[in-house]
C-alpha cells in the first residue's frame, strides 16, 4: 500500500529536508501572497482612481432621482399680440405606481372623491398594469379646485397619489382656430421609443399634434426643467435637491387677425365652408378658416371614441382643413384670370361672342347657365355675367395650353411654403398633363370644361384667395402665416391696362348688376369687386334637362353644388383679398351664401361695428354661435347613439392619426377629387359636364 | 530577535512582555477603525453594530491572549479530538437541518450558537498538520501521505457544502490542501490538481452547485448580464469603491450605504462601505495591516522548532490570508459573490471569533519560538 507513487521517490525524505523544502514552500506561499495583495490593491486603484468618474457618476445618478418639469409651452399669438393659443393653471392627480399601496382601496377612494365615471376608472386600471414603476399614471386632470383640494386632503389615506399643478393648453376662441393651430396631445408610445427622452411619458406633457402646434414644435416647446431629489434604494425620498426651472417656449406670432379669423368662423354659420383672407400688399395670411371643426380644447384633453366617431361621421367633415386640403373645382371664380390669359394672349377686349344660351362644339352641345343666353358679350360683360359660352368660344380658338400658365402664374395649382404639414394642390391641366396622367390627347371638350374651371381644374381655397391677391395687386405675392417670415413678390408679367379692365370687371360683377350684387358692401366709400362660382359635383343627364334640372335644395347635401367666392376690396385700391368657399354650399340660403360671406368678412375689415351688429342679428337663427351649436349638436348625436352624457374629463382614445390626417379626410378629400374627375372624364361629345356648365343660378 | 525585556522595562512582567505588541496593536487598530465603519454604516449610529461588534472585539481579544498561554504540544494534543468532535457536530447540524426544514449553519447549545463549520476553518488546519506531524518523514511522497489528509479535508468540506455554505467549504478546503503543500506532498500533485479542477469546474457549476450558487458565478463571468438580480451586488458596490475615490467621499458622508443601494453594506461588503468614505487609502492601508499580520505567521512558522508547529502556524496565516483576500476580490468583482466576510471588518463574531483563534494560536507558536530561542 504504501509504496513510492511517484517515480522518483527512492529518494529518502530526512528531517532535514523536509524542513529545507518547508521553508521554500512556505517563502514561495509569502511571495504569492504579496502578489496577489498587490493585484488587489492594483484593483482597488483601477476602480477608484482609473474608474472613479464613471463611478462618480453612477453613485449620483443613484442617489438623485430626476423627474423632468414640463416646460411652459410658448404662446401662439396673432399680429397683435393676443393669444391664439396661450395655457392655463391646470389642476391634476397621477398616481406613482411603484409608491402605490392597496391599490384596490386607493383607486375606490379617487373613484368616490374625483367622480370618475367607470370608463376612466378601466382605463387607470389598464394604465397601471402597463405602467413602467416610478413613471406617473396620470387619473385625472382639468380638476376644479375643489376636487382637488379634496384629494390634497386626503393624502394621508392615499399612498402614491400625487397631486400636482401643472400648465394646459388653452385655445381662447375654440372651434375658429382648430385648423389653424391645431392641437396639442399626450406623445405617442412610438415618440418615445424613437427619442427615450423620459419628458415624452411625464404626465401633462403634451406636443404639438396637428397645424402650426406640430410644425412649430420646436419653437413652442421650452426646455423641460428637473425636480431632483436624494431617494433610498427602496425610493423613500430623503431630502428635496436643487430644482433646475423650466424654460418656456419662444412664442409663435402670426399674422392672422384673431378677430377677424373669429368672426370668419361665426360668418360661416352652419355652413362647410373655408375662408382665406389675405393682405394684397403683404401675401399675410389674416385669416385662415375651416368650419365646422373640433374643440382643439377638448383635442387637447382628449376626446372619447364617440367623440371622434361624431367627428369622422359628419358630412360637413369637421377633422379636415379646407382651407388646405379641400379640392374643389373653381367654377366661374376664374373666369377673371381667363380674360387676363386672353388678353395677354391678344385677344382685344372689344371682340364680342354671341351667347345663344348654348354652343355646338362637334357633336356635342354645351350649355350656358343662361337658358335664354346673354346675347352679344365683349370680355368685361362676360365676366360680370359669368357667360360659359364667351369663354367656351374664346378658350376653344385659343386653346387651353395658353391659359393654364397663367392661371399657375397666378397661383393656381401651386404648393405655398407655408407651415403645414399637409397641403393638397390640385391640377391646373394642359395637354402634356393629360398626356402623363391618362395617356390621351387633350380634346376641344377638355378645353372648354377647363374654360370654366370644371373638368380636370381643381383648386384649393388658400390657393383662390392667392389668386385674388394676385389678381388685385399685381404682383406675385406668397401668402405667408408666421410673423418674421418675409417674401419677395415680384411683379406679374402683365400689362396694369389688362389688370385694370380685370378689376373694373370684377367691380362689375358686384356693384354694376352682375352675379355677385350680393356682395355689395354697405360700407360707404369701399366697393368689393370679385368674381362668383359654382362647381358642379354631379351630372346633369339630358333627360333630366329635359324635365328641369333639379333645384339644389331639392338634392341630398353630398351632391350640391359647391359654392364659391373670390374678390378684393377697396376695389381701386385693393387692401385685402378674400375666398370663401361652401362645401356643397348649393347657393339655398342668401344670407349664408358665399358672395354675403365675404361682403361681411370685408365689412368687418373697414367697418367691425357694422359687421358685428349684422352677425348678432343673423347668428341666433342658425342656432347660436359655434359653442352652443356644437354642444347641441352633440348632445343630440349621444341620445342618438344612447350614450351617457358627456362625462368630465374624459380621456383621449385618439389614436396616433391627427385629424387632418384622419380617414374621414382623406375620404372626403378624395371623393371630391373622383367626382371631379368623372365629371371630366364622361365628358363624351354631346354628353359633358359643360351641359349645364358652371351655372350662375342666383340665388333666389 | 530575542524578546528579553530590555533593562528600563524590567518591570513588565514576563507573560506581559512575551506578548506581540506590534501585532497586538495592529489588530487593535483594524478593530477601533472597524467601529468607526459600523458606526457609519449604522448612519452615525453605534447600534446595532458597533456596539455589539465592539464588546466581541475586546472579548474575543482578550480571549486570543488568553490562547496564547496555551503550550504549543497542547495544540497538538487536541488537534484530531476536537477535528473529531467538530465532524459530529456538523452531522448534528445537518440533522437538526433535516428536522427543521431548510439549510441551517448553527448549533443551538443552549448559552450560545455554535457555527461548527466557522470553527473547522482552524481546525482542519492543525488536523491536517497533526497528520503530517505524525507521518515519518520518508512516507511524505508516498501515497499514504496523501488520502488521509484527503479524507480529513474531504469529510467537512462536503458536510458544509451540504449546508450549502460554498464559502465556507472552499475556505476548509484551501486551508487543508494549503497544510499539505507546505508539508511536502509533492508538488506536480497540486499542478495536476489545479488543471484538474481547471476541468472539473464546469461540472462542478452544472450538477454539484446549487441554483443561487450557480447564478452567482454565471454573473461573475458577466455581471452586466443581471444588473438588478445578483449582479447588483457587485455593481452596487463596485460603484461604492469606485466613486470613493482617493481620498474617499469622507466620514459620514457614503450615499452607497447611507441609502442602501450598497446591500449587506455592514456584512459581507463592509470594503466597500469603508472604502465609499475612506477611499483608496483605506483600502491600501488595510490590505497593508492584513500583510503584516500574515507575514508576521508565516515569520513565525520559519522559526518554529516543531513540525506540527511549523505547519499549524503557516497554514493559520494562509487562512488568514484566504479569508481576507477571498472577500476582497469578492467586493471589487475579481471573484463570485461565495459569502466569505472581511475578519475584523464585517459585522458578525463568527469571522471575528475565528480570526481570534488563528490569532491566539499564532501567538502561542511564536511565544514558544522566542522561549526556545531564548537559550
Amino acid at each position: 500500500m504504501n509504496r513510492p507513487i511517484f517515480g522518483q521517490s527512492q529518494r529518502m525524505v530526512t528531517e532535514a529536508s523536509q524542513s529545507y523544502s518547508f521553508s521554500r514552500r512556505a517563502v514561495a506561499l509569502g511571495a504569492a501572497q504579496g502578489v496577489f495583495g498587490l493585484a488587489l490593491a492594483g484593483r482597488m486603484g483601477w476602480l477608484s482612481i482609473v474608474e472613479n468618474a464613471q463611478y462618480t457618476l453612477k453613485s449620483e445618478s443613484n442617489r438623485v432621482n430626476t423627474t423632468p418639469v414640463p416646460p411652459r409651452r410658448g404662446w401662439i399669438v396673432d399680429r397683435h399680440g393676443t393669444p391664439i393659443a396661450n395655457n392655463r393653471t391646470d389642476f391634476r392627480v397621477d398616481i406613482i405606481p411603484d409608491r402605490l399601496e392597496n391599490k384596490g382601496r386607493v383607486l375606490g377612494l379617487l373613484r368616490e372623491i374625483l367622480q370618475l365615471p367607470p370608463e376612466q376608472m378601466d382605463r387607470i386600471v389598464t394604465d397601471l398594469e402597463n405602467a413602467a414603476g416610478f413613471q406617473p399614471v396620470q387619473v385625472a386632470q382639468n380638476l376644479d379646485w375643489e376636487r382637488f383640494a379634496a384629494v390634497s386632503v386626503r393624502l394621508p389615506e392615499l399612498p402614491g397619489v400625487a397631486p400636482t399643478r401643472g400648465f394646459s393648453r388653452s385655445y381662447p376662441t375654440g372651434a375658429a382656430v382648430a385648423h389653424l393651430t391645431g392641437y396639442v396631445g399626450a406623445a405617442s408610445a412610438e415618440q418615445f421609443k424613437q427619442t427615450r427622452d423620459p419628458l415624452m411619458v411625464t404626465p401633462g406633457f403634451k406636443l404639438g399634434k396637428d397645424g402650426l402646434e406640430k410644425t412649430l414644435e420646436h419653437t413652442l416647446r421650452g426646455v423641460a426643467g428637473q425636480k431632483r431629489v436624494e431617494v433610498t434604494a427602496r425610493g423613500k425620498i430623503v431630502a428635496e435637491l436643487a430644482t433646475k426651472p423650466d424654460e418656456p417656449g419662444a412664442n409663435a406670432r402670426l399674422t392672422i387677425d384673431i378677430g377677424l379669423q373669429d368672426y370668419a368662423a361665426r360668418r360661416l354659420g352652419t355652413q362647410s365652408g373655408s375662408v382665406v383672407v389675405l393682405d394684397c400688399r403683404t401675401g399675410e395670411m389674416l385669416a385662415m378658416v375651416s368650419m365646422p371643426a373640433y374643440d382643439p380644447n377638448s383635442f387637447s384633453d382628449g376626446i372619447s371614441h364617440l367623440e371622434w366617431k361624431m367627428l369622422s361621421d359628419n358630412d360637413h367633415v369637421p377633422l379636415m382643413n379646407k382651407v388646405l386640403q379641400g379640392l374643389y373645382p373653381p367654377g366661374s371664380t376664374v373666369k377673371p384670370m381667363n380674360g387676363l390669359a386672353l388678353l395677354h394672349a391678344g385677344v382685344s377686349a372689344d371682340e364680342r361672342v354671341f351667347c345663344s344660351g348654348a354652343l355646338r362644339v362637334g357633336t356635342g352641345i354645351f350649355h350656358c347657365h343662361q337658358k335664354r343666353g346673354h346675347g352679344s358679350l365683349d370680355l368685361k360683360n362676360a365676366i360680370m355675367q359669368s357667360c360659359d359660352i364667351y369663354f367656351y368660344e374664346m378658350v376653344r380658338r385659343l386653346g387651353y395650353d395658353n391659359v393654364a400658365p397663367v392661371a399657375r402664374a397666378l397661383g393656381l395649382g401651386q404648393k405655398f411654403d407655408l407651415p403645414f404639414s399637409s397641403q393638397r394642390f390640385g391640377t391646373v391641366p394642359d395637354s402634356a398633363w393629360k398626356q402623363r396622367k391618362y395617356q390621351t390627347s387633350w380634346t376641344v371638350a377638355d378645353s372648354l370644361n377647363a374654360s370654366i374651371g370644371q373638368g380636370y381644374v381643381l383648386t384649393n381655397p388658400l390657393q383662390l384667395g392667392v389668386m385674388a391677391a394676385r389678381l388685385a395687386s399685381g404682383r406675385g405675392l406668397q401668402p405667408r402665416i408666421l410673423a418674421d417670415h418675409v417674401h419677395p413678390a415680384p411683379a406679374l408679367a402683365v400689362q396694369p391696362d389688362h389688370l385694370a379692365l380685370i378689376h373694373e370687371a370684377m367691380w362689375g360683377v358686384v356693384n354694376g348688376g352682375g352675379t355677385g350684387g350680393a356682395a355689395r358692401m354697405l360700407t360707404p366709400g369701399i366697393a368689393l369687386a370679385g368674381k362668383t362660382g359654382t362647381a358642379q359635383v354631379r351630372r346633369i343627364t339630358m333627360s333630366e334637362r329635359a324635365g328641369g334640372v333639379l333645384k339644389n335644395g331639392a338634392l341630398p347635401f353630398k351632391l350640391r353644388d359647391h359654392a364659391l367666392f373670390q374678390g378684393f376690396a377697396p376695389h381701386d385700391n385693393p387692401r385685402y383679398a378674400i375666398a370663401v368657399v361652401l362645401e356643397h354650399g348649393g347657393h339655398t340660403v342668401r344670407n349664408l351664401d358665399t358672395p354675403a360671406i365675404a361682403r361681411d368678412i370685408m365689412t368687418y375689415l373697414f367697418d367691425k361695428d357694422r359687421a358685428l351688429a349684422s352677425l348678432a342679428e343673423a347668428e341666433p337663427t342658425w342656432g347660436g354661435d359655434i359653442k352652443t351649436r356644437m354642444a347641441a349638436e352633440s348632445a343630440a348625436y349621444r341620445v342618438a347613439a344612447g350614450a351617457p352624457p358627456l362625462a368630465i374629463g374624459a380621456q383621449t382614445e385618439l389614436g396616433a392619426t391627427a385629424p387632418t390626417d384622419a380617414p374621414a379626410v382623406r375620404a372626403a378629400t378624395a371623393a371630391d377629387v373622383a367626382a371631379s374627375e368623372a365629371l371630366a372624364n364622361s365628358a363624351a361629345p354631346g354628353n359633358t359636364v359643360a351641359e349645364d356648365g358652371s351655372t350662375e343660378t342666383d340665388p333666389q | 530577535m530575542s524578546t528579553r525585556p530590555a533593562n528600563g522595562l524590567a518591570f513588565v512582567p514576563a507573560p506581559l512582555a512575551q506578548l506581540p505588541w506590534k501585532i497586538l496593536l495592529l489588530v487593535l487598530a483594524i478593530g477601533c477603525f472597524d467601529l468607526l465603519v459600523l458606526y457609519s454604516a449604522a448612519g452615525g449610529n453605534i447600534r446595532p453594530w458597533a456596539l455589539s461588534q465592539g464588546i466581541r472585539f475586546f472579548v474575543l481579544l482578550a480571549g486570543a491572549i488568553a490562547l496564547s498561554r496555551i503550550r504549543e504540544e497542547t495544540w497538538g494534543q487536541i488537534a484530531l479530538p476536537a477535528y473529531g468532535i467538530l465532524c459530529v457536530m456538523l452531522v448534528l447540524v445537518e440533522l437538526v437541518g433535516a428536522v427543521r426544514g431548510g439549510g441551517q449553519r448553527w448549533l443551538d447549545v443552549g448559552f450560545i450558537r455554535l457555527q461548527p463549520s466557522e470553527l473547522m476553518k482552524p481546525c482542519i488546519v492543525l488536523a491536517c498538520a497533526k497528520f503530517y506531524d505524525l507521518l515519518p518523514p520518508n512516507e511524505t511522497r508516498r501515497f499514504g501521505a496523501i488520502w488521509p489528509a484527503a479524507l480529513l479535508i474531504l469529510l467537512p468540506a462536503a458536510l458544509v457544502m451540504k449546508q450549502p455554505d460554498l464559502g465556507t467549504a472552499l475556505m476548509i478546503t484551501i486551508g487543508g490542501v494549503t497544510v499539505m503543500f507546505l508539508a511536502g506532498v509533492p508538488l506536480r500533485l497540486f499542478i495536476g490538481g489545479a488543471l484538474a479542477l481547471g476541468a472539473a469546474i464546469p461540472l462542478a457549476i452544472n450538477f454539484v452547485l446549487h441554483g443561487y450558487q450557480k447564478n452567482r458565478i454565471l454573473v461573475f463571468l458577466d455581471p452586466e448580464s443581471d444588473p438588478l438580480g445578483i449582479g447588483y451586488h457587485i455593481s452596487q458596490s463596485k460603484i461604492a469603491i469606485g466613486s470613493g475615490g482617493i481620498f474617499g467621499k469622507g466620514f459620514l458622508n457614503g450615499t452607497q450605504s447611507h441609502l442602501d443601494y450598497l446591500p449587506e453594506g455592514h456584512t459581507d461588503f463592509a470594503l466597500a462601505t469603508m472604502m465609499e468614505e475612506w477611499g483608496l487609502i483605506g483600502g491600501v492601508l488595510l490590505i497593508l495591516a492584513f500583510f503584516v499580520i500574515v507575514q508576521w505567521g508565516l515569520a513565525a512558522a520559519l522559526q518554529a522548532q516543531s513540525r506540527f508547529a511549523r505547519l499549524t502556524a503557516a497554514g493559520l496565516a494562509a487562512t488568514i490570508f484566504y479569508y481576507v483576500s477571498i472577500n476582497m476580490a469578492m467586493v471589487m468583482g475579481m471573484a463570485p459573490v461565495v459569502g466569505v466576510p472581511l475578519p475584523l471588518i464585517s459585522n458578525g463574531g463568527s469571522s471575528q471569533m475565528t480570526f481570534m483563534l488563528c490569532l491566539g494560536i499564532l501567538m502561542s507558536i511564536d511565544r514558544s519560538n522566542r522561549q526556545t530561542t531564548r537559550w
